[in-house]
């Protein structure tokens, strides 16, 4: 038996193949509660169906993809382009603390101007962490990965600094938290009684216009091109150094107002761990999507998904956090194993 | 009495096509050779599978009227089968007497090794000093060691894939006298090449293939160099003939004292005081083999590079040398690199796409930053039907397009924005006879229509054949420009082979 390249990949099979990665999930998943001696329909059924069947469970799926398809959706514009930026996570939390900061600052005022400050400061906040690693890549040719994976740690620590001091609570009876944001600070809800909220309409509205900057416009054609030929790009004209800062300053300024949306949205003050690692996780989300707009979006939900449906199992079935990680592992296994069966296949040796 | 290597039925497919298709070839003993066809026309998978890289699908190999199975090159070397790669295996940082020790399997001392190395160079007219190092020789000595680690096992079976593609016109005379000796001595030699006056000079018998099949056998010294081309086309070749033009004296592109010192690695090219004056409707070329700087200066002639001073390039008496790409060709500089995929087209998007890669600036392709979908896909398909390029759509990605096709769509769009100067680097590298002379085609119209284009080959048929005036690169230098009407293969390939003194090389000539 050998494996060789197929002459032409089906097309309808790389949007399909995600779905069927889904399937075998699922499948492998009923194997594995079945040799747990559990019933295979009703564990998918809480883990899967069980966290979505309310409106308040479809609230808290959007709540938990919102940051996950923020950050997806702007390393995708890195990752096209052969910039490895992998520190969303650092870029998020500064993100946080400077649009935080504001909140807690003009804590007394009630303006309609506050919110959209403060998504703008946290914003650039991101962008700043990501300008480190986007100056040291194009000034002295600096691995992005490392530089970008480590200012992670800084930024965890810069909020910790923060958080035991100028920032903590002077109420707070010595908890490293913030004061509790004002009415006026907090992502307003855009359905009464859940906690989905603004940053949902964010997403939507980020989604479609990386839809369309990568389709249909130059940014998205550079970033493209960049990609899949260097040479070609500089043919082209593109400055490559461009190319590298735009992809870190998209990067930073959607972790950054993933960051605040957090913050400002179901957290509503400053603390210590602000993201269980989204910034980490919207790695895999990006890929999952196919580092298409459209993509990320439905992956962002899926791995919400599995994060509602791990806590469910915990809760409902006594089943292990591992949980989690186990599906979320299953689910890139079969992508991948799918990816490498829709370019080659078997063949048995005549 | 059994020819020495036959191929009987050989079918070797990938995945998209059929690379042979039932060859049966024979070779005999103390022949010459020729493998003959286009590009993709299955020469390489064949000679992969007599060399034992690739295995048949279907199909047997006789040697001296034996089946043997070619599993790998072991077993081709053992056989007596050796080969000459079109691109060396040779450690820069060692001596040659180190690099061909690595590549034998038999241990011997260096110092032995070096005796055997003299008495074949001497034997062979090989001139090598087996204790200097590869990165100090020229291209052809490096071809030389090669040849020579191959008769040290003294094959029975010598296969040479282009072996003159990089070596000067005297140099290949050099080598064509010992693939003769070696010949005589009984050794045969399948010989793969695309000159086909090469071919006609050196092989006793020719092979073609077309599209994997062996269309044609024939003895080249009986043929024509045309009809040979058109075995290998399947059709009628049309040479594009240069017409009588008016000359112009007006200056529109204009070097002067370039030089470059690559400060990264020591292995790259300094140019040094390069100067040339083109004027309108001129074709000039600049010959030159492979390595000797013209990667540096088409580098810095398109401004991926800057110079130091603006003034050392000159548009239309402006300064342009510190112009960035995009700036220069805003003023009507095109540019057609060397490298297909990957340099002046992307592979995987879609044709109308790589139109905009060049043209979305002159061809107003854009809105505000935003592809105008219409008139890109207007501009590829207008394109496509001037320039005769086979494709189904130019929906499809750039991949899929043959080479030869790919590189009319290439010339297309650069042609088609109407150039003031057009500097191309091999626009005919590797592509199919029928599409080198499309291509030459057009460069000349456009020059008569105008323009100004700059051609930097290392094919002197081509640059013979559209050019007016050339000149050769050397080592980072170029030698006086001389017209072509003038100019003989002979001088310019003396030049091309580091002569840099004129007069050195009218001695040369004169013994």
């Amino acid at each position: 038996m050998r494996i060789e390249e197929r002459m032409e990949i089906s097309k309808s099979m790389i949007y399909g193949a995600p779905l069927i990665a889904i399937f075998l999930t699922a499948c492998a998943g009923a194997c594995l509660f079945l040799l747990m001696g559990r019933d295979p329909f009703s564990s998918l059924h809480t883990f899967f169906i069980a966290p979505i069947s309310t409106l308040d469970g479809l609230s808290e799926l959007c709540v938990k993809a919102t940051p996950l398809i923020l950050i997806g959706v702007g390393l995708s514009f890195g990752f096209r382009s052969n910039v490895w930026n992998i520190g969303a996570e650092g870029q998020l939390t500064i993100g946080a603390v400077s649009g935080g900061a504001i909140a807690l600052i003009f804590f007394d005022v009630e303006s309609v101007f506050l919110l959209p400050a403060m998504i703008l400061i946290a914003a650039l906040g991101g962008m700043i962490w990501a300008a480190i690693p986007a100056f040291l890549k194009t000034r002295f040719n600096a691995n992005e990965i490392l530089t970008s994976l480590m200012l992670t740690y800084v930024g965890l620590l810069v909020l910790s600094f923060l958080i035991h001091g100028s920032m903590k609570d002077p109420d707070g009876m010595n908890f490293p938290e913030s004061k509790l944001f004002h009415e006026a600070a907090l992502m307003p809800l855009l359905i009464e009684g859940t906690r989905i909220h603004l940053g949902f309409l964010i997403v939507l509205f980020v989604v479609a216009a990386a839809w369309v900057v990568f389709s249909r416009h130059i940014i998205g054609f550079q970033v493209r091109v960049s990609g899949l030929a260097p040479r070609a790009a500089v043919f082209a004209g593109f400055n490559q150094n461009q190319t590298i800062w735009l992809s870190f300053m998209i990067a930073g300024a959607l972790s950054g107002i993933a960051g605040i949306s957090e913050v400002a949205g179901p957290l509503g003050q400053v603390v210590p761990s602000i993201s269980p690692g989204y910034g980490f996780t919207a790695i895999i989300v990006a890929f999952v999507g196919r580092l298409h707009p459209a993509g990320i979006f439905f992956s962002g939900l899926l791995i919400a998904l599995s994060y509602l449906g791990g806590e469910n199992a915990q809760i409902d079935m006594n089943l292990p956090n591992a949980v989690t990680g186990v599906f979320q592992g299953m689910l890139l296994f079969f992508l991948l194993a799918s990816d490498v069966l829709i370019r080659y296949r078997f063949k048995l040796r005549n | 009495m059994h020819s020495l290597l036959s191929l009987k039925n050989i079918q070797k497919e990938f995945p998209g096509c059929v690379a042979n298709k039932s060859v049966n070839l024979s070779i005999e003993v103390g022949e010459i050779h020729a493998l003959l066809g286009e590009n993709g026309a299955g020469k390489s998978t064949l000679v992969k599978i007599i060399y034992g890289i690739l295995m048949p699908d279907k199909g047997h190999i006789e040697w001296n009227g034996q089946r043997t199975y070619i599993r790998s090159p072991i077993v081709a070397r053992k056989l007596g089968i050796a080969m000459v790669f079109q691109h060396f295996s040779l450690f820069d940082a060692l001596t040659v007497v180190e690099n061909i020790a690595l590549g034998i399997p038999f241990g011997l001392s260096l110092s032995k090794l070096a005796q055997k190395i003299n008495d074949i160079s001497e034997l062979y007219g090989l001139t090598i000093d087996p204790h200097q190092e590869v990165h100090s020789l020229s291209v052809g000595e490096r071809q030389r060691v090669e040849i020579i680690r191959c008769l040290l096992q003294k094959p029975k079976l010598l296969i040479m894939d282009e072996p003159t593609s990089v070596l000067t016109p005297q140099e290949a005379h050099k080598l064509f006298k010992i693939l003769k000796r070696l010949s005589v001595e009984g050794c045969a030699i399948l010989y793969i090449s695309h000159r086909l006056r090469e071919i006609r000079a050196l092989c006793d018998k020719a092979t073609i293939l077309r599209q994997g099949k062996v269309v044609n056998e024939c003895d080249p010294s009986k043929e024509s160099a045309r009809t040979l081309a058109e075995m290998m086309m399947g059709s009628q070749l049309t040479v594009p003939k240069r017409q009588d033009k008016i000359k112009s004296d007006h200056v529109k592109f204009s070097v002067k004292n370039l030089s470059s010192y690559s400060k990264k690695s020591s292995f790259g090219i300094n140019l040094q005081n390069i100067s040339f004056d083109l004027r309108i409707g001129e074709i000039f070329g600049i010959a030159g083999l492979a390595g000797n700087g013209q990667l540096e200066l088409m580098k810095m002639l398109s401004g991926e590079v800057f110079c130091d001073d603006p003034e050392t390039i000159k548009l239309s008496g402006q300064p342009i040398g510190r112009l960035s790409l995009s700036e220069r060709r805003q003023k009507g500089l095109f540019f057609i690199p060397e490298e297909r995929l990957g340099h002046s087209a992307v592979a995987d998007i879609p044709l109308w796409e790589n139109g905009l890669l060049s043209a979305m600036r002159s061809q107003k392709l854009l809105n505000w930053g935003f592809l105008n979908f219409k008139k890109s896909i207007e501009f590829a398909e207008c394109i496509v039907s001037r320039f005769n390029v086979k494709v189904v759509g130019v929906g499809y990605n750039a991949s899929g397009l043959s080479g030869g096709n790919l590189q009319k769509f290439i010339v297309g769009r650069e042609i088609q924005q109407k150039p003031n100067v057009l500097i191309a680097v091999q626009p005919t590298w590797g592509v199919d006879a029928g599409s080198a002379a499309a291509i030459h085609k057009e460069i000349l119209s456009l020059a008569e229509a105008g323009s100004t284009v700059l051609i930097i080959s290392q094919d002197l048929d081509e640059l013979f054949l559209i050019a007016d005036r050339i000149t050769v690169i050397s080592e980072g230098r170029i030698s006086r420009a001389i017209e072509v009407v003038d100019a003989s293969v002979e001088e310019i390939g003396l030049l091309m082979g580091g002569s840099n003194n004129e007069e050195d090389v009218e001695e040369e000539l004169i013994l």
